[in-house]
Protein backbone atom coordinates (compact mmCIF):
# COMPACT_ATOMS: atom_id res chain seq x y z
CA UNK A 1 0.00 0.00 0.00
CA UNK A 2 1.28 3.51 -0.71
CA UNK A 3 1.95 6.10 1.97
CA UNK A 4 -1.01 8.15 0.79
CA UNK A 5 -3.39 5.17 0.86
CA UNK A 6 -2.17 4.21 4.32
CA UNK A 7 -2.67 7.73 5.64
CA UNK A 8 -6.17 8.01 4.21
CA UNK A 9 -7.34 4.55 5.19
CA UNK A 10 -6.29 5.13 8.82
CA UNK A 11 -7.71 8.64 8.98
CA UNK A 12 -4.31 10.08 9.89
CA UNK A 13 -3.15 13.57 8.98
CA UNK A 14 -0.79 14.01 6.02
CA UNK A 15 1.78 16.46 7.40
CA UNK A 16 3.96 16.37 4.32
CA UNK A 17 4.02 13.78 1.55
CA UNK A 18 6.72 14.75 -0.97
CA UNK A 19 6.83 11.11 -2.16
CA UNK A 20 3.14 10.19 -1.99
CA UNK A 21 3.38 7.00 -4.06
CA UNK A 22 6.10 5.32 -2.04
CA UNK A 23 5.16 1.80 -0.91
CA UNK A 24 5.14 1.06 2.82
CA UNK A 25 6.13 -2.37 3.98
CA UNK A 26 6.30 -3.23 7.69
CA UNK A 27 6.92 -0.86 10.56
CA UNK A 28 9.36 -0.08 13.36
CA UNK A 29 8.52 1.72 16.59
CA UNK A 30 11.20 3.64 18.48
CA UNK A 31 12.47 6.99 19.71
CA UNK A 32 16.16 6.22 20.14
CA UNK A 33 17.75 7.11 16.83
CA UNK A 34 20.50 4.47 16.80
CA UNK A 35 17.97 1.71 17.42
CA UNK A 36 15.95 2.93 14.49
CA UNK A 37 19.03 3.01 12.26
CA UNK A 38 20.07 -0.44 13.44
CA UNK A 39 16.69 -2.14 13.28
CA UNK A 40 14.30 -0.40 10.88
CA UNK A 41 14.32 -1.65 7.29
CA UNK A 42 14.05 0.57 4.26
CA UNK A 43 10.39 0.96 3.23
CA UNK A 44 9.22 0.60 6.86
CA UNK A 45 6.85 3.06 8.46
CA UNK A 46 8.71 4.55 11.46
CA UNK A 47 6.42 5.26 14.38
CA UNK A 48 7.85 7.73 16.91
CA UNK A 49 6.97 10.55 19.27
CA UNK A 50 10.25 12.38 18.55
CA UNK A 51 9.96 15.33 16.20
CA UNK A 52 13.28 17.16 16.37
CA UNK A 53 15.47 17.85 13.36
CA UNK A 54 17.47 14.64 13.81
CA UNK A 55 14.34 12.63 13.02
CA UNK A 56 14.43 14.07 9.50
CA UNK A 57 18.10 13.11 9.11
CA UNK A 58 17.56 9.57 10.40
CA UNK A 59 14.44 9.04 8.29
CA UNK A 60 16.36 10.09 5.21
CA UNK A 61 19.55 8.15 5.90
CA UNK A 62 17.78 4.94 6.88
CA UNK A 63 15.48 5.27 3.89
CA UNK A 64 12.16 4.55 5.66
CA UNK A 65 8.99 5.03 3.61
CA UNK A 66 7.46 7.44 6.10
CA UNK A 67 7.58 8.77 9.63
CA UNK A 68 4.35 8.43 11.61
CA UNK A 69 4.29 10.86 14.53
CA UNK A 70 2.18 9.25 17.26
CA UNK A 71 0.24 11.02 20.03
CA UNK A 72 -0.67 13.87 17.69
CA UNK A 73 2.90 15.19 17.82
CA UNK A 74 3.47 18.13 15.47
CA UNK A 75 6.52 19.05 13.37
CA UNK A 76 8.24 22.41 13.80
CA UNK A 77 8.00 24.69 10.77
CA UNK A 78 11.74 24.49 9.93
CA UNK A 79 11.71 20.69 10.09
CA UNK A 80 8.71 20.69 7.80
CA UNK A 81 10.79 22.53 5.19
CA UNK A 82 13.68 20.06 5.58
CA UNK A 83 11.38 17.05 5.32
CA UNK A 84 9.74 18.33 2.12
CA UNK A 85 13.14 19.10 0.60
CA UNK A 86 14.62 15.70 1.46
CA UNK A 87 11.59 13.80 0.25
CA UNK A 88 10.62 12.53 3.71
CA UNK A 89 6.97 11.57 4.09
CA UNK A 90 5.52 12.59 7.47
CA UNK A 91 2.14 11.55 8.81
CA UNK A 92 0.58 12.46 12.16
CA UNK A 93 -1.57 10.05 14.15
CA UNK A 94 -3.66 11.19 17.11
CA UNK A 95 -3.22 7.73 18.68
CA UNK A 96 -0.43 6.44 20.97
CA UNK A 97 2.30 4.36 19.31
CA UNK A 98 0.70 0.99 20.11
CA UNK A 99 -2.74 1.92 18.79
CA UNK A 100 -1.09 3.54 15.75
CA UNK A 101 0.69 0.27 15.03
CA UNK A 102 -2.58 -1.65 15.44
CA UNK A 103 -4.27 0.71 13.00
CA UNK A 104 -1.68 0.13 10.27
CA UNK A 105 -1.17 -3.56 11.12
CA UNK A 106 -2.43 -5.86 8.38
CA UNK A 107 -2.31 -3.01 5.87
CA UNK A 108 1.46 -2.85 5.53
CA UNK B 1 43.50 0.94 -10.51
CA UNK B 2 41.87 4.30 -11.05
CA UNK B 3 42.14 7.03 -8.42
CA UNK B 4 39.28 7.21 -5.91
CA UNK B 5 36.84 10.06 -5.84
CA UNK B 6 37.44 11.87 -2.53
CA UNK B 7 35.02 13.97 -0.53
CA UNK B 8 36.34 15.92 2.47
CA UNK B 9 34.36 17.52 5.29
CA UNK B 10 35.21 19.50 8.40
CA UNK B 11 32.77 18.45 11.09
CA UNK B 12 31.68 21.28 13.37
CA UNK B 13 31.76 20.22 17.01
CA UNK B 14 29.50 22.97 18.33
CA UNK B 15 26.27 22.16 16.61
CA UNK B 16 24.87 18.85 17.84
CA UNK B 17 21.27 19.88 17.26
CA UNK B 18 21.59 19.65 13.48
CA UNK B 19 24.65 17.41 13.24
CA UNK B 20 24.90 15.00 10.34
CA UNK B 21 25.30 17.42 7.44
CA UNK B 22 28.33 15.61 5.99
CA UNK B 23 26.49 12.27 5.94
CA UNK B 24 23.47 13.88 4.32
CA UNK B 25 25.73 15.40 1.66
CA UNK B 26 27.43 12.03 1.07
CA UNK B 27 24.05 10.39 0.60
CA UNK B 28 23.26 12.94 -2.13
CA UNK B 29 26.64 12.47 -3.79
CA UNK B 30 26.35 8.68 -3.84
CA UNK B 31 22.86 8.91 -5.27
CA UNK B 32 24.18 11.09 -8.05
CA UNK B 33 26.86 8.47 -8.71
CA UNK B 34 24.08 5.93 -9.20
CA UNK B 35 24.98 3.50 -6.39
CA UNK B 36 22.37 1.00 -5.18
CA UNK B 37 19.92 2.10 -2.44
CA UNK B 38 21.27 -0.63 -0.11
CA UNK B 39 24.90 0.50 -0.47
CA UNK B 40 23.86 4.13 0.02
CA UNK B 41 21.89 3.19 3.12
CA UNK B 42 24.80 1.32 4.68
CA UNK B 43 27.29 4.11 3.98
CA UNK B 44 24.86 6.80 5.17
CA UNK B 45 24.06 5.14 8.49
CA UNK B 46 27.64 4.06 9.25
CA UNK B 47 28.96 7.53 8.50
CA UNK B 48 26.16 9.32 10.35
CA UNK B 49 26.81 7.34 13.55
CA UNK B 50 30.52 8.16 13.27
CA UNK B 51 29.85 11.81 12.50
CA UNK B 52 27.50 12.09 15.48
CA UNK B 53 30.12 10.46 17.71
CA UNK B 54 32.72 13.03 16.66
CA UNK B 55 30.27 15.83 17.44
CA UNK B 56 28.97 14.57 20.78
CA UNK B 57 32.11 12.91 22.14
CA UNK B 58 35.05 14.69 20.49
CA UNK B 59 34.05 18.30 19.68
CA UNK B 60 34.15 17.67 15.95
CA UNK B 61 36.77 16.43 13.52
CA UNK B 62 37.33 15.64 9.87
CA UNK B 63 35.72 13.16 7.52
CA UNK B 64 37.09 11.78 4.26
CA UNK B 65 35.05 9.54 2.03
CA UNK B 66 36.88 7.77 -0.78
CA UNK B 67 34.84 6.14 -3.50
CA UNK B 68 36.69 3.36 -5.32
CA UNK B 69 35.29 1.18 -8.09
CA UNK B 70 34.50 -1.69 -5.73
CA UNK B 71 34.32 -0.09 -2.27
CA UNK B 72 33.85 3.03 -0.20
CA UNK B 73 36.25 4.03 2.55
CA UNK B 74 35.08 6.34 5.33
CA UNK B 75 37.80 7.87 7.49
CA UNK B 76 36.69 9.85 10.54
CA UNK B 77 39.46 11.56 12.48
CA UNK B 78 39.16 13.64 15.62
CA UNK B 79 41.39 15.15 18.31
CA UNK B 80 38.95 14.34 21.09
CA UNK B 81 39.49 12.51 24.39
CA UNK B 82 40.03 9.08 22.80
CA UNK B 83 38.34 5.84 23.85
CA UNK B 84 39.66 4.24 27.04
CA UNK B 85 38.32 0.73 26.47
CA UNK B 86 37.29 -0.19 22.93
CA UNK B 87 35.70 -3.53 23.91
CA UNK B 88 33.46 -1.75 26.40
CA UNK B 89 32.61 1.03 23.92
CA UNK B 90 31.65 -1.58 21.30
CA UNK B 91 29.03 -3.17 23.58
CA UNK B 92 25.41 -2.48 22.69
CA UNK B 93 24.05 -0.02 25.23
CA UNK B 94 27.37 1.32 26.53
CA UNK B 95 27.35 5.12 26.44
CA UNK B 96 28.94 8.06 28.21
CA UNK B 97 26.54 10.55 26.58
CA UNK B 98 24.94 13.27 28.71
CA UNK B 99 21.22 13.62 29.45
CA UNK B 100 21.01 16.57 27.02
CA UNK B 101 22.33 14.37 24.23
CA UNK B 102 19.92 11.60 25.20
CA UNK B 103 16.96 13.93 25.13
CA UNK B 104 17.74 14.47 21.43
CA UNK B 105 17.42 10.73 20.82
CA UNK B 106 21.16 9.97 20.72
CA UNK B 107 23.30 8.20 23.32
CA UNK B 108 21.67 4.78 23.06
CA UNK B 109 25.10 3.19 22.96
CA UNK B 110 24.32 1.62 19.60
CA UNK B 111 26.45 3.84 17.40
CA UNK B 112 29.66 1.82 17.23
CA UNK B 113 27.71 -1.48 16.96
CA UNK B 114 25.73 0.00 14.05
CA UNK B 115 28.94 1.16 12.36
CA UNK B 116 30.31 -2.36 12.65
CA UNK B 117 27.06 -3.90 11.45
CA UNK B 118 26.78 -1.79 8.31
CA UNK B 119 30.44 -1.84 7.28
CA UNK B 120 32.41 -4.77 5.86
CA UNK B 121 35.39 -3.84 7.98
CA UNK B 122 35.99 -1.30 10.72
CA UNK B 123 39.18 -0.24 12.44
CA UNK B 124 39.44 2.05 15.49
CA UNK B 125 42.75 3.74 16.16
CA UNK B 126 42.50 5.66 19.42
CA UNK B 127 44.80 7.15 22.05
CA UNK B 128 43.44 8.65 25.25
CA UNK B 129 44.08 12.39 25.30
CA UNK B 130 45.13 12.46 21.64
CA UNK B 131 42.17 11.43 19.51
CA UNK B 132 40.39 8.76 17.54
CA UNK B 133 40.43 7.69 13.91
CA UNK B 134 37.76 5.30 12.72
CA UNK B 135 38.16 3.72 9.29
CA UNK B 136 35.26 1.83 7.73
CA UNK B 137 35.17 0.02 4.40
CA UNK B 138 31.91 -0.82 2.65
CA UNK B 139 31.87 -2.92 -0.49
CA UNK B 140 29.81 -1.57 -3.34
CA UNK B 141 26.96 -3.97 -4.10
N1 LIG C 1 35.03 9.65 18.48
C1 LIG C 1 34.95 9.32 19.78
N2 LIG C 1 35.75 9.95 20.70
C2 LIG C 1 35.69 9.61 22.01
N3 LIG C 1 34.86 8.68 22.53
C3 LIG C 1 34.05 8.04 21.66
C4 LIG C 1 34.05 8.31 20.26
N4 LIG C 1 33.14 7.50 19.67
C5 LIG C 1 32.60 6.76 20.65
N5 LIG C 1 33.14 7.06 21.85
C6 LIG C 1 32.86 6.43 23.17
O1 LIG C 1 32.24 5.17 22.93
C7 LIG C 1 30.95 5.13 23.54
C8 LIG C 1 29.99 4.29 22.70
O2 LIG C 1 29.76 4.91 21.45
P1 LIG C 1 28.41 4.61 20.67
O3 LIG C 1 28.25 3.13 20.53
O4 LIG C 1 28.37 5.41 19.42
O5 LIG C 1 27.29 5.08 21.68
P2 LIG C 1 26.76 6.55 22.04
O6 LIG C 1 27.34 7.51 21.04
O7 LIG C 1 25.30 6.43 21.94
O8 LIG C 1 27.25 6.84 23.43
C9 LIG C 1 30.55 6.58 23.69
O9 LIG C 1 29.59 6.80 24.70
C10 LIG C 1 31.88 7.24 24.00
O10 LIG C 1 32.22 7.07 25.36
MG1 LIG D 1 27.20 7.17 19.07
Amino acid sequence: MTVTELCESCGFEAVCLPEPDRTVSGAYIGDLLSWVMGRASSDNAWITIMSNINVAAVASLSDVACVILAEGVKLDEDIFATASQKGINVISSPLPAFETALAIGGKV
Amino acid sequence: MSEPLVFHFDIDGEDFISAGQASIQIKKNLRRLGLSPETIRRVSIAMYEGEINMVIHAKGGEADVKVYEDRIEIILADKGPGIKNIDEAMQEGFSTASDTIRSLGFGAGMGLPNMKRYSDSMDIDTTVGVGTTVTMVIKIQ
